[in-house]
Order: C-alpha cells, then sequence, then structure tokens
C-alpha cells in the first residue's frame, strides 16, 4: 500500500514538469500580455513596454521558463499580476470557498444519486425509474451556468428564499481559522456563521451537482442492474440470506465500484464546473478569479491553477485506487 | 420496502422543515429593496475589486469608488457636477503663468488616525509621491503622479519625463503653495484626483517601512494597500475591513468629519461580477443600488420603483482610424466618406441610453472648449460614396475590430454598435471585414498597436479640462491613429501650456476645430452611464464624472 502512495506520488513529478512546459509554450503563443490588461484602455506603447521590461516579459521564454522552474522549486508560485500579491496567498484565500462548494455539489450528487441510482434500478420501468433516467438525461444536458442562473431566478430573485450572490452575508464578521465557511462556524461555536455559509452555498452546489447527480445515477443503476443478474446474487437470495445483507453486501458493495471511479473522476471536473457557477453567483472562490486571470493574462495564476488541478487529479486517482481497495479486497492482492 | 417508505417521509420533511428555516431567514435577513427606515448599512453592488486601498497607486474607477469616500484631494468637484470646487483647501488661487498654487486650508479637519491635517501634511504626501523609487516609478503603480506632474525626484527610468512639481511649501499651517517647473494643462484639474489624496503623515511613515517591489515577473502591491489598518485619509467614511475572500470592502462612519456626516452609519462594497448578478442582487433586495446599468435594463427597473438617475454625460465614444495600417484611409475624402457613411444619429437614439448625443468632436459638451463651430459630417450615403470616387477608392475594403464580451461607460454593446456601422458602411460600398476580440488584452492590444483599420473606443473624463480629452490622443504621434501631423500636435500641444484659463479655453475651441478639419477618426457619441438604487433608498447626487460621494446616501 505504501509503495502504491509513493510511486504515485513520484508519478507526479514528470507530469507537473512536462505540463509546465506545455503550458509556457501555450501561454505565451496567446496574443497580448499583461501589461495592457493592466494599464487598460489608457496604455500607450512606451508604457506597456516599460512594464514589460520591468516584469521580465520581454526576455526569452526559455529564461523566463528557467525562472519560473527556479521559483517552483523554492516553493514560490510567483506574484499574480492583477492583485499584486503572491498567488500562494491568492490561492489560500479562495480555494477553500471552491473546495466548499465542490463538496457540497458532490455530497448532494452522492447522497441523492446513489440512492435513487439504486431504486431505479431495483424498479425498473417504473416510474421511479422513468422519472430518473430521463431527469438525468435533463441534468447531462443542461449547461452549469444556465441551471444556475434559473436557479437563482426563482429561488433568490423571485422567491428570496437564498441570497442571490456571495458566500456569506454582508458585514458577517466571523472567524476564519481554515477558511471553510461552514467548519469554522461550527469550529468557534458561530454556529450563525455556519448557517448563512450554508444557505449562500444551496443554489450554486444544486446547480453544480447536476452533471454529476446525473451521471451518478446512470451509472449506479447501470451498475446495480448489471450485479442483479449475476449468479452469486441468486444464489444469495436463494440462500435465503436477510434483504439487508443481500442489498448492502452483495448487491451495492460490487455496484459501486465502477461508481466510485466516476465520483473520482467527477471530482476533478467540479473544479471546472465551478468558474461558471461562481461566477453566476459572484462567489468569492477560485472559479471567477481563475476567470479574471484568463482575461488579464495573469500567467503566474494560471499557470499555479493548473499545476494545481494536475496534482488534484493525480490524487484523487490515488484515492479512488485506494478506495477501491476497501470496496473489493481483491484489488490489493493484485 | 416500508424502510425506504419512512425513509422517503423523512426525506421529505427534513426538506420542508429546511425549506421553512430559509424562508424565515430570508425574512429575517431583510429586503432592502423594499424595507427601511432601521437599516444602517448600505450595500453597494461594485462590477470589480478594488485593487488599493491606497489611491495614490491605483488608476482604475473601482478602487476610487470606494477610496474616494475615505479620502480626499485638495480641490474636488461639485456635488453631482463637474466644476471644480474646495475640497481640503476653501480657496486657491494661482500666480499668472500657472506655475506655483497656493492653497488656503480647511482648518479643523483630523484625519482617521486622529492626525490633524494641515499644510505639513499636504507637503509631505507631494514629497512622498515626488521621491518615490524603483517599483513606484512604473506606470502601473504611480500612472497619475506622472500624468500630472510628469516624472520624480531621481527618474530611474531614461524616458521618463522630466518632474514637473518643483516644490511644496507650508507657509503656515493653513497655507500650502506647490510650485510646478512649467504650466500645465493639468492643473488645477489634477489637484482633485484621487489619486493625489491627502492621506495621515503617521500613516505614510507607516507605508514607507512596506515597499511595492517588482521581483520576478509581477509587481507585489505593499501589504498596508492591501489590508484596512493603515491608510487614513479625511473622508466621512473609514475603510475599517478588506474581506477579500468574501468580495465586499467595508467602511464606518467617521464621527469626527469636519463637514457633514454620513447619513447612512456603514457603507460596504460588494464586488457583483456581472451586470445580471448586480441587477438581479438589486431586485432581490442584497444590494441597495449598483453601476454599470445596462441601458435595456434601465426600463424594467425603473417600471418596477428602482430609482435609476443617469449622469450628465461626461464621456466621448469614437471611431478610430489607423492610417499607417491601411493607406487609403491616409486620403482625407476617405476619411470623410467613413463619416458621411456612418448614421450616428441613429446609433445613440437605438443603443444609448436617453441622454444620449452625438458627438461633433472628440470632447463632449460639458466640457470647456467646446467649440459649435467644427466641421460637420452629416449622415449622407451619397456624398459618402461621390467622395469615394473622387479619391479613386470605390472598392474600399477595411478591417474593423470591435470588442467583445465588454461593455463601458461610453459603448454598452459593442457588437450591435458595431453591426450598424458595419451595414452603413456597406451601403456607401465599403466592404467590411469583421474582427471580433476579447476587450483585455487582445483588443487593447491590438488597437494601441495600431493593427486595426478602423476600431471603436472612448474616454471617461478625469476632470474638466479640455486636454484630459484632446491631448490623451493628438497630442503627439500614437500608433492608435498612425499619423503625424504638426498642425494637430501644435494646435493642441499650444492649448495645454496656455496658463490663462479664458485664453486655454479658447485654444481649445481651435484645437478641436483643427482636428475636425483633418478628420483623423469619427467622433460617435457621449452617453450619460446610469446608475440604480433601492426602491427605499434616497440615492446621492449622481456625477458625470462617476464619482458619487455615497455620505450623501440614506434610507427612507
Amino acid at each position: 500500500m505504501l509503495r502504491l502512495v509513493v510511486r504515485r506520488l513520484l508519478q507526479l513529478v514528470p507530469t507537473l514538469l512536462g505540463l509546465s512546459v506545455l503550458l509556457f509554450i501555450w501561454l505565451n503563443r496567446l496574443p497580448g500580455g499583461p501589461a495592457s490588461a493592466i494599464l487598460g484602455e489608457r496604455a500607450t506603447e512606451a508604457e506597456v513596454a516599460r512594464i514589460n521590461r520591468a516584469l521580465g516579459l520581454d526576455q526569452p521564454l526559455y529564461v523566463q521558463y528557467g525562472r519560473f522552474l527556479k521559483r517552483i522549486f523554492e516553493l514560490d508560485l510567483g506574484t499574480s499580476t492583477q492583485t499584486g500579491q503572491p498567488v500562494w496567498d491568492e490561492f489560500v484565500l479562495r480555494f477553500p470557498a471552491t473546495v466548499e462548494l465542490g463538496v457540497a455539489a458532490m455530497l448532494i450528487a452522492v447522497a441523492v444519486g446513489i440512492p435513487l441510482g439504486y431504486l431505479a434500478a431495483r424498479k425498473r420501468g417504473g416510474w421511479l425509474d422513468v422519472a430518473s433516467v430521463s431527469g438525468s438525461l435533463v441534468g447531462i444536458c443542461i449547461p452549469v451556468f444556465f441551471l444556475a442562473l434559473i436557479l437563482k431566478g426563482i429561488f433568490a430573485v423571485n422567491l428570496g428564499l437564498f441570497p442571490s450572490y456571495g458566500r456569506m452575508a454582508t458585514g458577517l464578521d466571523a472567524t476564519s481559522v481554515t477558511g471553510f465557511a461552514v467548519l469554522d462556524g461550527v469550529l468557534t461555536g458561530e454556529f450563525d456563521a455556519s448557517w448563512d455559509a450554508i444557505m449562500h452555498l444551496v443554489l450554486p452546489a444544486l446547480a453544480l451537482s447536476s452533471i454529476p447527480l446525473a451521471v451518478i445515477v446512470r451509472m449506479t443503476r447501470a451498475s446495480v442492474l448489471e450485479v442483479l443478474g449475476e449468479d452469486y446474487v441468486r444464489t444469495a437470495e436463494s440462500k435465503g440470506l436477510e434483504r439487508k445483507t443481500v442489498r448492502g453486501r452483495h448487491i451495492l458493495r460490487n455496484a459501486l465500484l465502477p461508481v466510485v471511479t466516476t465520483v473520482g473522476l467527477l471530482t476533478g471536473s467540479l473544479l471546472s464546473g465551478a468558474v461558471l457557477t461562481e461566477s453566476v453567483f459572484s462567489f468569492g472562490g477560485i472559479g471567477s478569479f481563475i476567470r479574471n486571470a484568463i482575461d488579464a493574462r495573469d500567467y503566474p495564476v494560471l499557470v499555479g491553477f493548473i499545476m494545481f488541478i494536475a496534482m488534484v487529479y493525480v490524487l484523487i486517482n490515488l484515492l479512488v485506487d485506494l478506495a477501491y481497495s476497501v470496496i473489493d479486497p481483491r484489488v490489493r492482492v493484485h | 420496502m416500508p424502510i425506504f417508505k419512512s425513509r422517503a417521509v423523512r426525506v421529505i420533511t427534513a426538506a420542508v422543515a429546511v425549506g421553512l428555516v430559509a424562508t424565515g431567514c430570508a425574512s429575517e435577513r431583510g429586503k432592502g429593496g423594499d424595507k427601511g427606515g432601521d437599516k444602517d448599512t448600505f450595500v453597494f453592488g461594485a462590477p470589480g475589486d478594488p485593487g488599493s486601498l491606497d489611491p495614490a497607486l491605483a488608476s482604475d474607477g473601482e478602487t476610487f469608488r470606494v477610496t474616494r469616500q475615505a479620502f480626499e484631494a485638495l480641490l474636488e468637484h461639485k456635488s453631482g457636477g463637474s466644476e471644480l470646487v474646495g475640497g481640503l483647501a476653501e480657496k486657491w488661487s494661482s500666480n499668472p503663468e500657472g506655475t506655483v498654487w497656493t492653497f488656503n486650508l480647511r482648518k479643523g479637519v483630523k484625519f482617521h488616525d486622529g492626525e490633524a491635517f494641515n499644510a505639513a501634511a499636504v507637503c509631505a504626501n507631494y514629497d512622498h509621491w515626488y521621491n518615490w523609487t524603483g517599483t513606484y516609478q512604473l506606470d502601473a503603480v504611480s500612472y497619475y503622479w506622472r500624468k500630472i506632474m510628469g516624472g520624480f525626484a531621481k527618474n530611474e527610468d531614461p524616458e521618463a519625463p522630466k518632474a514637473n512639481y518643483k516644490s511644496c511649501t507650508a507657509k503656515d499651517d493653513s497655507t500650502a503653495v506647490i510650485e510646478v517647473n512649467e504650466p500645465s494643462a493639468n492643473l488645477p484639474g489634477g489637484f482633485s484626483l484621487q489619486a493625489l489624496a491627502i492621506h495621515s503623515p503617521k500613516a505614510l511613515e507607516e507605508y514607507k517601512k512596506q515597499q511595492a517591489t517588482s521581483k520576478g515577473d509581477a509587481i507585489t502591491y505593499p501589504k498596508y494597500s492591501q489590508e484596512a489598518g493603515t491608510v487614513a485619509g479625511t473622508g466621512p467614511y473609514r475603510i475599517t475591513k478588506w474581506n477579500k475572500g468574501n468580495k465586499e470592502v467595508s467602511l464606518e462612519r467617521f464621527d469626527d468629519y469636519w463637514g457633514d456626516k454620513a447619513k447612512v452609519k456603514n457603507l460596504v462594497f460588494r464586488t457583483i461580477d456581472t451586470e445580471d448578478g448586480r441587477r438581479q442582487a438589486l431586485q432581490a433586495g442584497d444590494i441597495d443600488g449598483y453601476d454599470l446599468v445596462a441601458p435595456a435594463d434601465i426600463k424594467t427597473l425603473e417600471s418596477a420603483g428602482f430609482t435609476v438617475p443617469t449622469r450628465d454625460v461626461f464621456n466621448l465614444f469614437y471611431l478610430g482610424m489607423t492610417q499607417e495600417k491601411n493607406p487609403a484611409l491616409k486620403k482625407p475624402e476617405v476619411r470623410q466618406a467613413i463619416a458621411h457613411a456612418i448614421d450616428r444619429e441613429n446609433i445613440v437614439k437605438t443603443q444609448l441610453p436617453e441622454g444620449g448625443k452625438v458627438a461633433t468632436q472628440f470632447m463632449p459638451d460639458t466640457v470647456a472648449g467646446f467649440s459649435e463651430n467644427v466641421k460637420k459630417y452629416p449622415f449622407d450615403t451619397a456624398k459618402a460614396k461621390s467622395l469615394l470616387a473622387g479619391a479613386k477608392e470605390e472598392k474600399l475594403s477595411v478591417e474593423f475590430c470591435y470588442p467583445t464580451e465588454v461593455t463601458r461607460p461610453y459603448m454598452p454593446a459593442p457588437q450591435d454598435i458595431f453591426e450598424l456601422m458595419k451595414a452603413d458602411l456597406g451601403k456607401a460600398g465599403i466592404n467590411v471585414t469583421p474582427k471580433p476580440m476579447k476587450w483585455a488584452p487582445d483588443y487593447l492590444d491590438a488597437t494601441e498597436a495600431g493593427s486595426c483599420d478602423l476600431h471603436m473606443l472612448g474616454w471617461t473624463g478625469d476632470f474638466n479640462d479640455g486636454f484630459n480629452f484632446i491631448g490623451t490622443w493628438f497630442a503627439k504621434k500614437d500608433k492608435q491613429w498612425g499619423f503625424d501631423d504638426a498642425k494637430v500636435f501644435d494646435s493642441v500641444n499650444a492649448a495645454s501650456k496656455e496658463a490663462d484659463p479664458a485664453k486655454r479655453v479658447d485654444a481649445y475651441k481651435k484645437a478641436n476645430e483643427t482636428i475636425m478639419e483633418y478628420l483623423p477618426g469619427l467622433p460617435i457619441s457621449s452617453s450619460p452611464p446610469a446608475i440604480a438604487f433601492g426602491k427605499n433608498v434616497n440615492p446621492p447626487n449622481v456625477s458625470p464624472l462617476t464619482q458619487e460621494n455615497f455620505a450623501e446616501v440614506s434610507f427612507k
């Protein structure tokens, strides 16, 4: 087990190195640079040249790349050209919001998706099955930002049940411990802050959960259907085992294997969905920051973020493999 | 199955409970749009985050919108207007040459940190900026100081202009004298800029301990400019918190303020990036006002009972023509043909909010120096065709760049405006190749480098002086226009060096007439940007310079 973890972590090194080279080439092929984004429509040619010189953007690509690599080894992601603050600080400030949103969305997707998929399979052809299959199709088809706009229009603007934007109520002076607003409220005993953060999470998390929820419902349903037809389920049932045992140990446990892989991969992709959802709700996470970073050609932020996502993907894959070995002990043998 | 049934019941019960609690919470939260009386916090939806809490380091409107409530300059603009009035200086005067500026300062003014405001504090600020070194000398950091005062005590960049600032002397506690080397059109208007607002000397000392750096790929802004605590001005509000995670800057009424105290105790600026998002937040009652209202939303909001005042026009939107890129545009007849081909009246009528005007020159009619006698180019397709024929350019083809995903106060819907212009040009026989581009940095880079035949841009004035408009474009050669015409440049520069205000206005009029004779591009329109407020809000006087003073806001 330890060897697996170490090997996977070591795989990160060439992955990130390769990615950093590709990224550098890509970013530098994009038209424009940060200088005119910093100065806006007031920039003159001389001013742009001066800023480029000061930022070292007039130097050859390999020099810039070398400087970047050196910084990475020093565990320094550089400074955001948009905000003039260290990229790391900006990430620490914003990632908890996005992670919180992603976790909430995933919790909704898993908590609703797995039971729904299971029930749909068990009641194949029934109304619940038809509803969940067609519902999940709609969930996959509707773009996340569109759903976010609809949810916001109905539940925030018209009904006023939830806040229409942001992560916390205006002026709410909550103590920050971990940066995760819901958790911080619990840790510090400021439960009103936790509640407020949850209220702000509901609509964006619902919107963001639409695709993973739909995928999980379909995956679980298909997987349970497959397992239901297996001999060992029939055997277990004919042996007269308790229903609960057959459902839990024989059907769900086996059916969940492919679902776990899917959940893992979906978790990574949630980050990209978050960019749009956060923008609709002006949620102070990494999503809108990255969108602005693209507009502003904020290279250090973009490189840092994409590298981070790559790292998350590798780590999630590792976690998925570990989860596999818990659900299906045979994996450990191989 | 009973298990599932009972679970389902439990889930539904829980959902209903959550719904009920949520409804209760929402009503407690209060609907800013229709509940008033007891409110002591005014929340304004800003389109973007501020960049710094020290306005001297900034050049963007979002920063100034926040800092303006906390910092005051020597001069200000009349509430709701563009006329210069006393700010921290009650009165001001200059010598006839316009090189010595004397300010009689207000007495009894206190900074937010308890320090007293006096002439020494004024000089400490000006000397602080003048002595900036290193990173602070970059345009990105000291944009406005460089624009208004030229360079620094010791210019580190050989290309930087010579400093125009000479000295500041505290003649006595309430008299400060600022001297410059040469008269400048940027004065006295420049003394009103937020970037030159006065900070507490104690805060300035703290600033010096936390320097900006430009190591590696970017400029790192000093810590004090990113966290409330150190900065201290004299304004009606003091900045208490910048919660970047929640995209919110909080300000609190400053009870020792020398003038009329703010009517609302707390003022919060919250960033909502999208136009729709801001409108919906206002409709939902989550905010009490917002800026950059889409012209299409004005009627909807007004009919729902919101207040949507439009500001007086103080901007200019133009069609740029780049002569170096397309040699045909060097011919005056071709430029005139383009001007005659475009139905500007129609653009104003269909694309701009009410109050928009067709522009006849490169400044709005609210700026001193606007001339009634400029050459005009009315919409006339037949004339455009004959001018093109005369220039032997009947088959003229042009590349026309326009920005996407952007709205500017002077240009609400770039793509729609482009479509109208394209159709008009087409009718005159000009073949247009559209080149849509993302606003920043693609479009800005392309226009600045002069790589479009035609493009659309504009400007919102900083203060009421003609040079702030025409000087921006026509004081020297600029790739955006790609022309080098001494007559145009001289007329603009002559006006900028005229110390006598009355004579300067005449010189601007002449410069406008010269420019419109030459026709480097086509001024299209000036439009009044709208701002929206909740139903229970008594809005502040709206400012043509977008310099609203939120201390004037109250709840009904």
